[in-house]
């Protein structure tokens, strides 16, 4: 007698004839991006409103699994191109999903001035700690003395608290979690997704290989330390937010205020007549 | 409500023109940064398209302005941006992702004196050579040049409704002077304006493929939201668009990209030509430069000297076949253009020897006087 | 020794179960879902998978309560759990093993 198979529940949701994808075992990159989806199919709203827009790099590839109208756009510049496309068609749902070199280094701009415009698009932040696609180099999120294939004696530089630099431009809704928190990020990313306005949310993940390996972390010892070195602190400071793992890292949400999205000022004061 | 179009005769700039341009044909999203000489096309289009049920946004850079661009006509909205120079540069990677991931817009580029800052407010057509080449890698693409404020209206139109039916980022390459100077402008009745939107696809979606040319070369586009659940990629992709990394599939894309344009060079190509048909010199110019070309015609032919003109009204893809049955019957050809020689060694390339080839041109600032053109035609033949 | 609170009604709760289904030639073998599972119903099984990962196995059916704990975390959609009605007979070894995706478009 055959039976019937359950499928996966995110089967319908993922471009099933391109998985297994490129991640490495043991990255996070997939179970955030599980969250994601997760939180897309819990949504109710129709799969067809919603478009995935990534950049490049490991989390870039996001967008080539999803099973909605998706977009590998070029290094950084994810946001603007969403911005376009919110903006030319304002009923769309956006959500930016990308790493951290692509947002936050080569596209550093683009999140600031989107926050800042209030677009109301939600952008997932893959924090992997490094540039995982091009070998492991440092990036604008790795931790001070941390060592990468570019900082072969440890980085000199300080890394960016993110959720304070999005709170700081003007994001309206900011929240931090790791991969092992999945269930709380799925309920922020939910959120984020029904938000007016501008989200974000960063998504703390392993990079087993190119990460993990120079810095003698094994992956489960990485997720042990999300276990054990977090801590859960809704509203917390943004400027206490720095990830530094002696200490414990907030995970949270921070920002969850109101503010009028760029779409709805632009019809308000460039064309007044609409409203009536 | 108004009507979009500002039918009517009016005394405008170039730069104002070519924004009435991008409203006739339809544009419905500018996304821009503002940049002598340019500017005043996107101050332009910020008071127009709101009310036309356009949206317009100026970018935090023009690497954001060319990307809200690529993301807005996915929506299937007809979009645009302006810049000169140094945004051009910077445009120059996603003008490449608007090429690989088969993406209509326009992007305008009012020429000022380069390399880097230069002379912001003055004129040159020095970027000929790198709206041909500026991205990376191999490809087509389709440049047009206008020579007075009348022109670029109607050019941007043109630029339209050829992004939409090649499906890709159409340049128009103005400079300075044209951009700026004022002059009369006939917008005409809508009905007289003919307008190309991209063709869309039809059958079952779920054998839909992103990238199945159509009969002319071109695959039909689906828009954000209507269900296609398309995958648009700059990497690499096949037919469905989905990444595949191999040599075949490189062939096949580049194949696809390329013949799109190449194969139909009829089309896309214009020219326009003044007194060439018994002409012992032609004059290769384009843009402000053709202008000064034109009268030299005249002035070398009050003097006896058999000279006439073809004006490049596409830039690229370049009219080969034109230069080479040119290069057949003329003594000689003197191209006319404000930079070192971009379009000279074009013509040359395509006379293959048959005649010989001059300059005229210095490396931008003013516009070329016709004596200066007239002074060559007299010493060089 | 664990103290519990026991709730009144305990005897009235339904728990649900769970069937863990595996789909082998997706998972990369991190482990992720063997050391997060509350219940420990999952162990490092000897067999690999075609790209020579370790995959993992239900090793205590009975314990799997359905949480999706073990589907929430896997980065590869290669684990899933599918609750069923607590008097259900069915299936009580709890566990499914699925050799080959089934795959409905070529991968090409």
């Amino acid at each position: 007698m055959a039976k019937k198979t359950p499928k996966h529940p995110l089967d319908d949701l993922i471009r099933k004839d391109r998985i297994p994808h490129i991640w490495c075992p043991g990255c996070g990159i997939g179970t955030i991006f599980s969250s994601c989806l997760t939180a897309i199919k819990e949504s109710g709203i129709d799969l067809k409103k919603f478009v995935m827009i990534s950049g490049i790099g490991c989390s870039g590839r996001a967008a080539g699994y999803v099973n909605l109208d998706s977009f590998h756009t070029t290094h950084g510049r994810a946001i603007p191109f969403a911005t376009g496309v919110k903006l030319a068609n304002p009923e769309l749902n956006v959500i930016v999903f990308s790493g951290d070199g692509d947002l936050f280094a080569i596209g550093g701009n683009h999140f600031i001035h989107a926050a800042r415009r209030n677009v109301d698009i939600t952008v997932i932040c893959v924090n992997n700690f490094n540039y995982g696609m091009t070998g492991g180099q440092v990036a604008a999120t790795t931790p001070n003395m941390a060592k990468t294939t570019t900082t072969p004696f440890g980085n000199p530089e300080t890394p960016f608290n993110l959720p304070l630099m999005a709170y700081a431009a003007g994001a309206t809704y900011v929240a931090r979690w790791t991969m092992l928190h999945s269930r709380d990020l799925t309920e922020s990313i939910s959120e984020a997704i029904l938000k007016n306005g501008f989200s974000f949310i960063e998504a703390l993940s392993p990079c087993p290989i190119n990460y993990g390996r120079r810095n003698k972390l094994k992956p489960l010892d990485q997720l042990k330390l999300y276990q054990e070195k977090t801590i859960i602190k809704n509203d917390a400071k943004p400027t206490e937010l720095d990830i530094n793992f002696e200490k414990g890292v907030v995970l949270g949400k921070f920002v969850d205020i109101e503010r009028p999205t760029y779409g709805d000022s632009y019809n308000k004061i460039c064309r007044p007549d609409k409203l009536e | 409500m108004k009507p979009a179009i500002n039918t009517g005769e009016h005394f405008i700039t170039g730069d104002v023109a070519c924004a009435e341009g991008a409203i006739a044909a339809g544009c419905r999203f500018f996304g821009g940064y503002p940049i002598t000489p340019a500017t005043e096309i996107t101050e332009h289009l910020s008071a127009r398209l709101p009310g036309v049920g356009g949206t317009f946004i100026q970018m935090e850079d023009e690497i954001a302005a060319i990307a809200s661009v690529l993301g807005a006509s996915w929506t299937g909205v007809k979009s645009m941006t302006a810049t000169s120079g140094p945004g051009f540069s910077l445009m120059m990677e996603n003008i490449g992702l608007g090429i690989c991931t088969e993406t209509p817009c326009v992007v305008v580029n009012v020429q000022r004196v380069g390399p880097s800052t230069g002379l912001p407010t003055q004129a040159a057509q020095g970027d000929m050579m790198q709206a041909r080449w500026g991205s990376h890698g191999d490809y087509e693409i389709i440049v047009l040049s206008p020579s007075s404020p009348q022109e670029i209206f109607y050019q941007t139109i043109t630029a339209f409704n050829m992004s939409e039916t090649y499906r890709l980022p159409v340049l128009i390459l103005a400079d300075e002077i044209v951009g700026h100077m004022s002059e009369k402008v006939i917008i005409p009745d809508a009905k007289h304006i003919k307008t190309v939107s991209r063709s869309r696809p039809k059958g079952r979606k779920d054998r839909f493929k992103l990238y199945e040319p159509g009969p002319n070369g071109v695959a039909p586009m689906p828009a954000i939201g209507e269900g296609y659940n398309i995958h648009v990629t700059g990497l690499t992709h096949d037919t469905k668009g989905y990444p595949a990394m191999t040599v075949d599939t490189q062939k096949e894309m580049m194949a696809r990209l390329t013949g799109k344009i190449q194969n139909n060079l009829k089309d896309i190509i214009k020219t326009e030509s003044y007194r060439l048909d018994d002409a012992e010199i032609a004059i290769i110019s384009y843009g402000i430069s053709a202008r000064t070309s034109l009268s030299a015609v005249d002035k070398a032919r009050r003097q006896g000297i058999k000279a006439g003109l073809l004006r490049l009204i596409t830039i690229w893809p370049f009219p080969e076949d034109q230069i080479l049955k040119l290069a057949e019957k003329v003594k000689g050809f003197v191209t006319v253009e404000m930079n070192l020689g971009q379009i000279h060694l074009e013509v040359k390339r395509c006379a293959g020897g048959r005649a010989p080839a001059f300059l005229v041109g210095h490396p931008g600032g003013t516009i070329i006087s016709p004596d200066t053109v007239v002074k060559v035609l007299q010493e060089a033949f | 020794m664990k103290f519990w609170r026991v709730p009144l009604d305990a005897d009235d709760i339904q728990v649900s179960k769970g069937i863990v289904y595996i789909l082998e030639d997706r998972c990369k073998g991190c482990g992720y879902c063997i050391e997060f599972c509350p219940r420990h119903v999952l162990e490092f099984s000897s067999k690999i998978n075609a790209k020579g990962y370790h995959l993992p196995a239900v090793i205590k059916a009975e314990e799997c309560l359905s949480c999706h704990y073990c589907e929430i975390i896997c980065p590869e959609f290669a684990i899933y759990s599918i609750e069923i009605p607590c008097e259900s007979t069915e299936n009580t070894k709890g566990i499914e093993i699925i050799t080959k995706t089934q795959k409905t478009e070529s991968t090409k």
